[in-house]
């Protein structure tokens, strides 16, 4: 505790003198006048999400095009199974690791293959061998293409991103316009009880650290697929 | 790296793309201007109200089973995570990219203490193999081509040459996975902290963070102080405005929140997770009220991509963990304000980065105060004497004449003194070439004109 009494001592005998105000070069004060950036909602200054639900799926098929997410609007759970097994077939899957939770529970039983489930634990030697992380997610993000994911709802914290191959299963009323309604919907499902892990996934795995060229599959997967229907 | 031509190329066509990328992103926004303001605004509210909100960090932190440990020296946090570490027996330690780490000298303190830490970020990893510091806050081995990375790799991990990056990739691919899985103990560094709900934010493309944070069996989290933003929807402003000013990202790939240690109704995760707060003179910097915003920093690296001196003279030119302009600004509030002074004199005052920075924090004013500081601090003799002969000189034409004379006389005989302690013009002469004196003045041109 020693420590932090003295931190905190010097943080408050630093903060009694006032600061110059963001963007007011000289102007100090101790707190912000009303009326600044801050009043309004955000949404007025950041990028547009879409305001329909036709136009948010615009928004997030583009945005999956330039992150090379294969994004699939689909019509029903049967297309959503196909889709996959078809995937499955030429991706030559021999074992899959999904979790319990009503979409994967639904659509993964029915593949017809060796299944690893996370749920309740797991050997991370077997799932990094599997070829495909099936999850469930939190919300899709229209404004930028983004999953969200949660350690509670979609498998732990390794099955998103461990196998090569990570796939979303969603329904559309998971379509959100933007990343504040996106942790909207975290913060009224969970309230005070957060998962200890929540991701906002854009893309599969990237990097450009070799002369600012991308590529693919860094270290997390190096496909993502999002079936939604 | 001034006079290495084929080196400055490769960092300003990386920066050219850079460029490029970072302003369709801005486009995109609504209003970039605005969203700075805002961001400006609230990264105000956190660091002028900082008690505040750690207070409320970490209360929500130690809630849910988190140990938090403060740090106020860079030794300190060494000793910490140390003490962590043996206590576990540690063999094998994985860790994602985090600049505070670079600031503490982690890895040389683990290292001699006989642990194994192996960086996960390709970029870190790249350099870790080369026993250098990362080249750049964001990307560490920007100055590196493929070949020279092939012939890394070839050395150090016995790989098959190659010139292609994706294969490079892949090697390190395959050679981490192994670290991932049978590592101990995973450190990370953090992004932002959460004040409302006690969490760190994590960004990074490359999934290497998301792996350390759920495999080895005990995390370790370092990060400063200064992190602190007020409230989890304050992430909705901030991560597209590190992703767009940082790497001309809509988003960066991975944008991940901890709140915790593996909950009783989770499958995986780790089972201890220590959060370290790092001081390290960040109360110092925030006494200091005038440049106090240099605190709002998110380490997004915009100010050293637009620089014309970091575009130049290169990262590891600064031999300091932070470069470019805000490396300039608060080395010497880190370090000690005489020994790093001359970063504040190597800087045309353009203002390139204060107009590149998402906080808006008056970057190119803290360069100058850091210059009057310094100077009010421990005024030079010398300079004060210089000065003093000059406006003598320059004030009396008849004066200024006979100076004129006589330094066109003498400077032919320089060559004799060059470079000695006896050349008075030593501290240019030492490594560069002093210009010959005109042979006729602006004046003298004047009169003789047809």
């Amino acid at each position: 505790m020693r420590e932090r009494d003295k931190i905190m001592g010097r943080i408050r005998a630093a903060l009694r003198s006032p600061a110059p105000r963001p963007g007011a070069h000289g102007a100090v004060a101790h707190t912000l006048p009303a009326g600044t950036a801050s009043a309004g909602s955000i949404q007025q200054w950041l990028p547009p999400g879409g305001e329909t639900f036709a136009e948010q799926v615009e928004h997030f098929r583009a945005r999956s095009t330039e992150l090379k997410t294969d994004f699939q609007m689909l019509a029903s759970a049967e297309e959503a199974l196909a889709k996959l097994a078809k995937i499955a077939d030429a991706e030559k899957w021999r074992r899959v690791a999904t979790h319990q939770g009503e979409l994967p529970t639904a659509i993964v039983s029915r593949l017809g293959l060796p299944v690893l489930n996370t749920t309740g634990g797991y050997d991370v030697h077997e799932l990094e061998a599997c070829d495909a992380g099936i999850t469930a997610c939190e919300a899709l993000v229209a404004q930028t293409g983004s999953v969200i994911v949660t350690s509670r709802d979609s498998g732990g914290r390794a099955l998103s991103v461990l196998p090569p191959h990570h796939v979303v299963l969603a329904r559309r009323e998971q379509l959100v316009r933007d990343l504040s309604a996106g942790f909207d919907r975290v913060r009224t499902k969970y309230a005070a009880n957060y998962p200890s892990m929540i991701s906002v996934v854009t893309g599969p795995s990237r990097t450009g650290d070799i002369e600012r060229i991308l590529v693919l599959g860094a270290h997390g997967p190096k496909k993502l697929t999002i079936l939604c229907w | 790296m001034a006079a290495d031509l084929r080196h400055r190329g490769l960092v300003q066509s990386a920066l050219g793309k850079y460029e490029a990328a970072r302003d369709a992103r801005k486009a995109a926004f609504h209003d970039w201007q605005g969203a700075r303001q805002l961001a400006a605004e609230t990264k105000w509210e956190a660091i002028n109200h900082l008690d505040e909100h750690l207070e409320s960090f970490v209360a929500k932190l130690e809630a849910r089973g988190t140990k938090v440990h403060w740090a106020g020296t860079a030794e300190q946090a060494r000793e910490i995570i140390l003490g962590i570490i043996r206590e576990k027996n540690a063999r094998s330690i994985i860790k994602s990219k985090a600049m505070t780490a670079e600031e503490i000298h982690l890895n040389d303190a683990l290292e001699k203490a006989g642990h194994e830490v192996v960086e996960s970020d390709l970029g870190e990893f790249i350099v870790q193999l080369r026993h250098e510091p990362p080249y750049h806050i964001v990307f560490p081995a920007m100055h590196l081509t493929r070949g020279e990375i092939s012939e890394l790799f070839a050395k150090e991990l016995g790989s098959a040459p190659t010139d292609s990056p994706e294969e490079l990739t892949m090697i390190a691919r395959r050679a981490l996975r192994k670290k991932y899985l049978s590592s101990d103990i995973g450190i990370t560094g953090a992004n932002f902290a959460i004040a409302e709900t006690g969490m760190v934010s994590i960004t990074e493309n490359e999934g290497n963070a998301r792996l350390t944070a759920a495999v080895p069996k005990t995390m370790i989290t370092l990060l400063g102080i200064e992190k602190i933003l007020p409230k989890l929807s304050d992430l909705a402003l901030f991560l597209p405005m590190l992703a767009t000013a940082g790497a001309g990202q809509a988003l960066t790939c991975y944008n991940t929140l901890y709140g915790g240690p593996k909950q009783p109704d989770e499958c995986d995760g780790p089972r201890e997770w220590h959060v370290v707060l790092l001081d390290n003179h960040r109360t110092e910097l925030l006494a200091d009220a005038e440049q106090r915003d240099a605190l709002h920093c998110i380490r997004c690296g915009a100010c050293l991509n637009v620089c014309p001196v970091f575009r130049n003279v290169g990262g590891h030119t600064y031999g300091t963990t932070y470069s470019g302009p805000i490396g300039s600004v608060i080395t010497p509030h880190l370090r000690g304000l005489q020994d790093w002074k001359h970063l504040s004199n190597a800087s045309s005052l353009c203002g390139a980065c204060t107009e590149a920075c998402p906080v808006k924090i008056d970057l190119h004013h803290h360069l100058l105060q850091n210059r009057r500081n310094a100077a009010a601090q421990k005024p030079s003799f010398f300079e004060r004497l210089g000065y003093r002969i000059f406006a003598v000189v320059a004030n009396r034409p008849r004066v200024y004449r006979l100076a004129k004379v006589l330094g066109r006389g003498l400077q032919p005989l320089l060559v004799l003194v060059k470079g000695s302690r006896l050349d008075p013009a030593r501290a240019w002469t030492q490594t560069r070439e002093l210009p010959p004196l005109a042979p006729k003045s602006f004046k003298e041109l004047w009169k003789g004109r047809p």
